[in-house]
């Protein structure tokens, strides 16, 4: 398997990364690289095998449906680029 | 003091023969000294430490018979970068973070530093978001090995490692998602233990691949590891994928005899692709464990070759979803220019990351997208579980698992910089461990070529004190984990 131009520059666009064409071309090779490493797992046979989605077979803990947290609103919008009113803003989304 | 163990520092402070605030004093100076060489920490804050320290030394005082200070109160540490600490800069090696200013702490520094009253020196250098094996991909600048200026002191956790082995701290913090503790504690002379997946909280340690990561002490002994990992250790409400189990004191085997402990020798870990002096520093270890009443047996680990393949799937796809907070609106950077919504996003990601992040969040992304889902990512955990499965099985035979840590001693800056492939294959024996979710550690276990060797030893899922207890003894009969770099007195 071999990632075209054009498929990076898509992947690029769907993770929200900005890419030249140059870094793309850069960016193809070193993937195409690693791609060749990952293609080793497809010789395995592996029907029948249960995915393997974590580290330990537990089902995931359930809370009471309580608030448990203090309000710290201000401290962490204090981190935001850019806030107003107690709301974080970005550009204009709906004219 | 500088080269104390923390029992020693322990008890050097309980009998007031140093007080907390002077040895943060003499690590800080340390610090200011053979910082601007190492690069090990990015964020040093003295008031801030020593604010601590009067703290420390204040519960000290008020200690009594009755009610006593914690075993480690008072004891300066390092912190890697990657856990959150309120009022520090906590940056994760990113250009992304770099002016973060954590509005709350990890579980990890509230444990450490409210509980237990250790005192934070600062904040260690680190792979960016943890993605790497030598710490070149840090936006702060690589940090260099202690043992050699100009060899990587190994990654992601390579500042804690080079600030314990030039002792500018007398332990550090590490996290480890394919070997990241084990690794540079390997490549700087360090004792370092990644815990069972669930053991240490995740709460507050900025997540890569949510799955693997975890947290661990990196110290200069099994001891030290096992006093540290008492006090990280420990179910967290917070973390949903903490491990709800009775508190266990991970010092009371140290002492134990190995008497009949029966050592498994992967065939995979002793074939081709390592390094003949690693080999030799490793097997000369296992001529020891022996002394010590061990016996070793051949076990095999038959798709532990895939482990690298199936982690460059699984890390990276994981990686793409966590660090997709990082869109310049809550938090972080955000690029100076922009058009829309979407332009901000693409701007801000496309200047806040470095290129080997980029790289796993395009490899991740791709790997999820539809129609290569199945063939990458459900392929990719179905051979997790195989390489979980031969570890269930090798353990039908053997009680600890041993064999090298890293293929090869600390490789020079830029050695690998330009190829990530090669990059990736200096974490051949570690990322299995990590996969499966077990224990395991990097033992100091001699040097090749004047560059340290570790020895990789991997427990059965919650062998934590079991692994301690095996480095401990051998290093009550070696003293590879005493040597320390020229210049360090």
């Amino acid at each position: 398997m071999s990632l075209t131009l054009e498929q990076v520059q898509r992947i690029a666009h769907l993770a929200r990364i900005e890419i030249s064409e140059t870094e793309a071309r850069t960016t193809q090779s070193h993937l195409n690289g690693i791609f060749q490493l990952i293609e080793q797992m497809q010789a395995v046979d592996t029907k029948g095998i249960e995915p393997m989605a974590h580290a330990q077979d537990i089902a995931q803990r359930l809370r009471a449906d309580a608030v448990t947290e203090v309000d710290r609103r201000a401290a962490y919008q204090a981190v935001a680029p850019e806030t107003e009113a107690g709301l974080y803003l970005v550009p204009k989304v709906i004219e | 003091m500088i080269n104390a163990s923390l029992k020693q520092l322990s008890q050097a402070l309980a009998a007031k023969q140093i007080s907390s605030v002077e040895l943060t004093q003499l690590f800080l100076e340390r610090i200011a000294r053979q910082n601007p060489t190492l690069n090990a920490f990015v964020t040093v804050d003295p008031e801030k430490s020593l604010k601590m320290a009067r703290a420390a030394d204040a519960r000290l005082a008020a200690a009594s018979g009755v009610k006593p200070a914690g075993p480690l109160t008072g004891i300066p540490i390092a912190q890697k970068d990657i856990f959150c600490a309120e009022g520090w800069r906590t940056t994760c090696g990113s250009k992304m973070l770099a002016n973060f200013i954590s509005p709350y702490d990890a579980t990890v520094i509230r444990k450490l530093e409210a509980e237990a009253g250790l005192v934070s020196l600062g904040k260690t250098n680190m792979d960016e978001f943890a993605m790497g094996s030598s710490n070149e991909t840090s936006f702060f600048g690589p940090v260099r090995n202690p043992w050699d200026n100009e060899r990587v002191p190994g990654g992601s956790s390579g500042g804690s490692a080079a600030a314990v082995a030039a002792r500018l701290a007398p332990a550090a913090t590490g996290t480890d998602t394919g070997g990241s503790i084990r690794q540079p504690a390997a490549l700087c002379n360090l004792t370092g233990l990644k815990p069972t997946y669930g053991v240490v909280s995740r709460y507050g340690m900025i997540a890569f691949a949510s799955s693997l990561d975890q947290g661990g002490p990196m110290a200069a002994s099994a001891e030290d590891c096992a006093l540290l990992l008492n006090t990280m250790a420990g179910f967290d409400e917070r973390d949903s994928t903490s491990l709800d189990r009775p508190v266990e004191d991970y010092a009371r085997d140290l002492e134990k005899p190995l008497n009949g402990l029966r050592i498994g020798l992967p065939k995979e870990f002793f074939g081709e692709g390592c390094d003949a002096g690693v080999m030799a520093a490793v097997r000369a270890a296992l001529a020891e464990y022996e002394k010590l009443g061990a016996t070793t047996v051949e076990v095999s680990l038959p798709n532990s070759y895939l482990s690298v393949p199936a982690y460059y799937v699984i890390a990276p796809a994981e990686a793409s979803s966590n660090l997709s907070r990082f869109d310049g609106v809550r938090y972080g950077f955000r690029a100076e220019d922009y058009g829309n919504l979407d332009d901000m996003y693409m701007k801000s990601r496309a200047q806040g990351f470095g290129a080997e992040v980029k790289r796993r969040i395009l490899i991740g992304t791709y790997v999820l997208s539809h129609g290569y889902y199945d063939a990458y990512y459900l392929q990719a955990q179905r051979i997790r579980r195989l390489i979980a499965d031969d570890f269930v099985e090798a353990f039908k035979q053997c009680d600890v698992i041993m064999g090298p840590t890293s293929p090869s001693t600390a490789f020079k800056l830029g050695e690998k910089a330009a190829d990530p492939v090669q990059m990736y294959l200096s974490d051949i024996y570690t990322i299995a461990v990590n996969l499966a979710g077990l224990p395991g550690m990097s033992v100091p276990c001699g040097f090749a070529g004047g560059l340290p060797v570790g020895l990789q030893v991997i427990g059965n899922y919650f062998g934590e004190a079991q692994l301690l207890n095996v480095a401990h003894r051998y290093q009550l009969a070696t003293d590879w984990h005493l040597r320390r770099p020229d210049g360090v007195e």
